[in-house]
């Protein structure tokens, strides 16, 4: 018993265990009188969430071109506004990584995992009082498959071959492959789902907060929604979420007071702002990676000896050093982040080794070959500096980089996938499935090494269908270490996110999905009393 | 007097009119052929990354991108005559309803900035003619340029340290919204309107205190003196008045930046004002906010000049009677 008491202590410390979950587990073991008071519900309990207050964050990521079409959601303003504050998925993804019911109350599927059934949460209703049922979220769904459609969420949805209503509160998806991820991509933030036959960019949700003034890039301003069918969530009265985009303006603005939770704190001087009374600083260690990609179908990168040369090349720990001042972790040349299920850890670190990037090279006979590296602060913040460094760490082993620096301006246009060698920004995926799906399979749309390998290829689909999750992860981790061995991409670091707050604010352990607790903020945190 | 100061007005009015309708449309030629010659459009532009081919091609024909450049721009072009401003292709809402509020927001700022320096800077001028040469002209010479010379990032900067940072008497962001009321709102934009006023503050001083200082070499300022009229009543009687027309110039230069050129400002102090709208515009290749934004900066620009064309006329009767 006391054992149970402990885990179930244990659990919620973490942040696994939702407050009342925790109360009702313990109420079930019949041990309340003897718990720790701090974890119980009294005013004695500082951290307790409470209810009440406006929370103002000042975001950078917001233009006056931002939309709330959920199918348009390209930074981080709008996305905390729809997804985080004011919309939900069928699927919500937890603080640790796991899929967890929203929207939808339970699932399943067939053992190819090809049929899915979702049985939908009964008496949500939306902000304009209608209640949702099955019809609205096929509608929603169908927003980024419809003919023409411009959502950048359609390659997601492209799978599902077809959407029944089975009743009013239970629809079955049937799927083109077996894909043994699809709760996580129904979690994703431009799935949420509106009332049937409105325009979605009217911006009427299931969510905690109705959206009540929304000037784009400007300010967005919510207010409680009162009907909300979660009763653990939604602790302020009031959402304001100002767009700031230059840093030192968001810094100024938190430290005076004037907003009380700000993202993307500016490396160079967080050290001191740590230190600063009142302020505590959040740090995620997410997907977000950056990558250097090369053209596998173009000459000289067409041959692998010239891609290891360059990876080895490359020395990480400085770059995670001096770049992401240590706020961010050395990259393997995969995708897959620590924070995903199926990391590799076995895999061993590719280090930084110029007689092995020398040995590669006079392989390639291409000794004498300068490579261009093209590269704009568009694609990361630092990406030249990362390019000039990395030539500096190649010239020690005999490579000669040169690095273009290319206009910020339709970077993401005319540089990345045309250019043979590139910096790039990847947010990252929550799942294995989507990142290598979306970057690393043949013909995919952003599979910017136009890399094509055909053991990878087949465990891509094999893995997805797979259930059973030992066979699933020696798969992912083989595949981790074709993209790391052969693929077309450096991967050097991994970027941490910071996000600092006034210390008044409370929370839960921080998702690592997206940013600020998955987007999830405005839903998740509280003000302390 | 009266009279005699409209007759020599009218046409030259009407003329400048004429001539700033016709600017302003090649302006808007201009503008449009700019923004088509930059790499991309604005499908693109918006989706970013996350662009792919058909993505991009969806989004191109519900905006009509994908019609000639000309067919778009005389389309633009008709509807603009007409009082249609169109909408924004990014987010769909009227470019009116995006443009007025911001506008207002800009020219609030511009006229609080330029009620406290067109004032300061004009007395500033006065007093360091009047006491030219002294340690005192030395001194507001050396403070107001030493401001102009700094960027303005940089005295915003200092002032959010000091004002807003170490003593806490201002706010450091200046995001005024229509909750706020009339003081609430001035409040919260003193500290940009300090940075840009002690921008602007020395151009106007210099130039008022170089065109008196000129007209007190005149022989009639020297017949003034000669009948032992004070020093103050000769600069401010005699000599100011004469002085106007250059000053009047260079203020209204000055007000013109003060509505069109303060993005950085705008920025520092997140002010939503119409110079962040149009940066935002250019980047995402939004051409009917472009144009309408540029033409209101452009038509500023033509009118203050106008402005002080006649003002410097009204002021100068020598310029009302061309010979």
């Amino acid at each position: 018993m006391k054992e149970a008491l402990n885990k179930l202590e244990g659990l919620f410390e973490q942040g696994r265990l939702s407050r009342r979950a925790f109360i009702k587990s313990a109420a079930a073991l019949g041990v309340t009188a003897t718990l720790s008071p701090v974890l119980m519900p009294s005013p004695v309990y500082a951290d307790a969430p409470k209810r009440g207050g406006r929370l103002r964050l000042g975001l950078n990521g917001g233009a006056t071109s931002d939309t709330l079409d959920p199918g348009i959601q390209l930074a981080m303003m709008p996305q905390t506004l729809v997804y985080g504050a004011s919309g939900n998925s069928l699927v919500e993804i937890d603080a640790d990584g796991q899929p967890v019911p929203e929207l939808a109350e339970s699932w399943e599927s067939t053992p190819d995992a090809k049929k899915w059934v979702f049985k939908l949460r009964r008496g949500v209703e939306f902000h304009d009082g209608k209640s949702m049922d099955a019809d609205d979220v096929i509608y929603s769904l169908n927003w980024h498959r419809k003919e023409g459609t411009k959502s950048a969420a359609k390659a997601l949805v492209e799978s599902i071959v077809s959407m029944k209503k089975e009743d009013k509160y239970t629809i079955a998806f049937e799927m083109k492959s077996g894909n043994a991820d699809f709760p996580y991509t129904l979690s994703d933030y431009h799935l949420v789902v509106g009332p049937k036959d409105t325009d979605l960019s009217k911006g009427i949700f299931t969510g905690a907060y109705v959206i009540k003034d929304f000037e784009p890039g400007v300010r967005a301003f919510a207010t409680r929604n009162p009907n909300y069918f979660k009763s653990d969530r939604a602790w302020f009265d009031e959402i304001e979420i100002l767009g700031i985009s230059d840093v030192n303006a968001r810094t100024n603005a938190l430290k005076t007071g004037q907003i009380d939770v700000m993202n993307r704190c500016d490396l160079k001087t967080v050290h001191l702002f740590k230190r600063m009374p009142g302020i505590q600083v959040m740090r995620q260690d997410g997907f977000k990676h950056f990558t250097f990609a090369m053209r596998t179908d173009t000459a000289p990168y067409d041959n692998n000896d010239v891609r290891l040369a360059l990876k080895y090349a490359v020395d990480r720990e400085q770059l995670v050093k001096t770049i992401l001042r240590g706020y961010g972790r050395v990259g393997n040349d995969h995708p897959i982040s620590v924070a995903n299920r199926y990391h590799a850890g076995e895999l061993p670190q590719r280090q930084y080794d110029p007689d092995k990037a020398k040995f590669h090279l006079k392989k390639a006979g291409l000794s004498s070959t300068t490579f261009k590296f093209h590269a704009a602060e568009a694609a990361f913040k630092g990406a030249v500096d990362a390019g000039v460094l990395y030539r500096e760490q190649a010239a020690k082993a005999g490579i000669t980089i040169d690095v273009v620096r290319e206009p910020n301006d339709g970077y993401w246009s005319n540089v990345w996938m045309k250019k043979p060698w590139c910096a790039v920004f990847w947010g990252g995926r929550s799942t294995e499935d989507m990142m290598f799906s979306t970057a690393y399979a043949k013909g995919a749309a952003w599979n910017d090494t136009y890399w094509d390998n055909k053991r990878f290829n087949e465990l891509l689909v094999t893995a997805r269908a797979e259930l059973d999750e030992k066979k699933r992860r020696g798969m992912y981790e083989e595949m981790q270490r074709l993209v790391r061995d052969e693929g077309g991409v450096v991967v050097p670091m991994f970027s941490a996110d910071l996000a600092a707050s006034s210390d008044k604010i409370g929370h839960g352990k921080l998702a690592a999905n997206w940013e600020l607790d998955g987007f999830r903020a405005p839903e998740r945190w509280w003000f302390k009393s | 007097m009266a009279l005699s100061n409209v007759k020599g007005i009218v046409p030259l009015l009407s003329k400048r009119i004429g001539l700033g309708l016709v600017t302003l449309w090649v302006i808007s030629v201009l503008i449009f052929v700019g923004v088509e010659a930059l790499p991309g459009d604005l499908a693109e532009a918006v989706l970013g990354q996350s662009a792919t081919p058909e993505t991009v091609e969806a989004f191109r024909k519900e905006l009509k991108l994908d019609m000639a450049p000309h067919v778009r721009y005389f389309a633009w072009l008709g509807a603009f005559v007409r009082g249609d401003f169109g909408n924004s292709l990014a987010n769909k809402r009227p470019v009116a309803d995006l443009i007025s509020w911001r506008f207002a927001n800009s020219l609030f700022l511009a006229g609080v900035t330029a009620m406290i320096a067109v004032p300061v800077a004009v007395l500033l001028g006065i007093l360091a003619a009047l006491y030219r040469n002294t340690l005192f002209d030395r001194l507001i010479s050396i403070a107001t340029l030493s401001t102009i010379s700094f960027p303005e990032f940089f005295v915003a900067y200092i002032l959010i340290a000091l004002l807003s940072v170490q003593v806490a008497i201002f706010p450091s962001i200046a995001n005024i919204n229509e909750q706020m009321n009339f003081w609430q709102k001035l409040y919260a934009i003193f500290l940009p309107c300090l940075t840009l006023a002690m921008v602007v503050t020395a151009h106007m001083m210099r130039q008022t205190r170089a065109a008196i200082i000129n007209i007190l070499s005149s022989p009639f300022i020297e017949m003034a003196n000669l009948k032992g009229l004070r020093r103050l009543r000769v600069v401010v009687r005699h000599a100011f008045p004469n002085a106007l027309s250059p000053v009047i110039n260079v203020i209204a230069l000055n007000l013109a930046y003060l509505v069109v050129g303060v993005v950085i400002v705008e920025v520092v102090f997140v002010y939503p004002g119409l110079g962040q709208l149009l940066v935002d515009s250019v980047s995402k290749r939004d051409i009917p906010v472009v144009q309408a934004s540029g033409l209101i900066f452009a038509a500023t620009y033509v009118l203050l000049n106008l402005l002080a064309d006649v003002l410097s006329i009204v002021s100068n009767p020598r310029l009302r009677n061309p010979r």
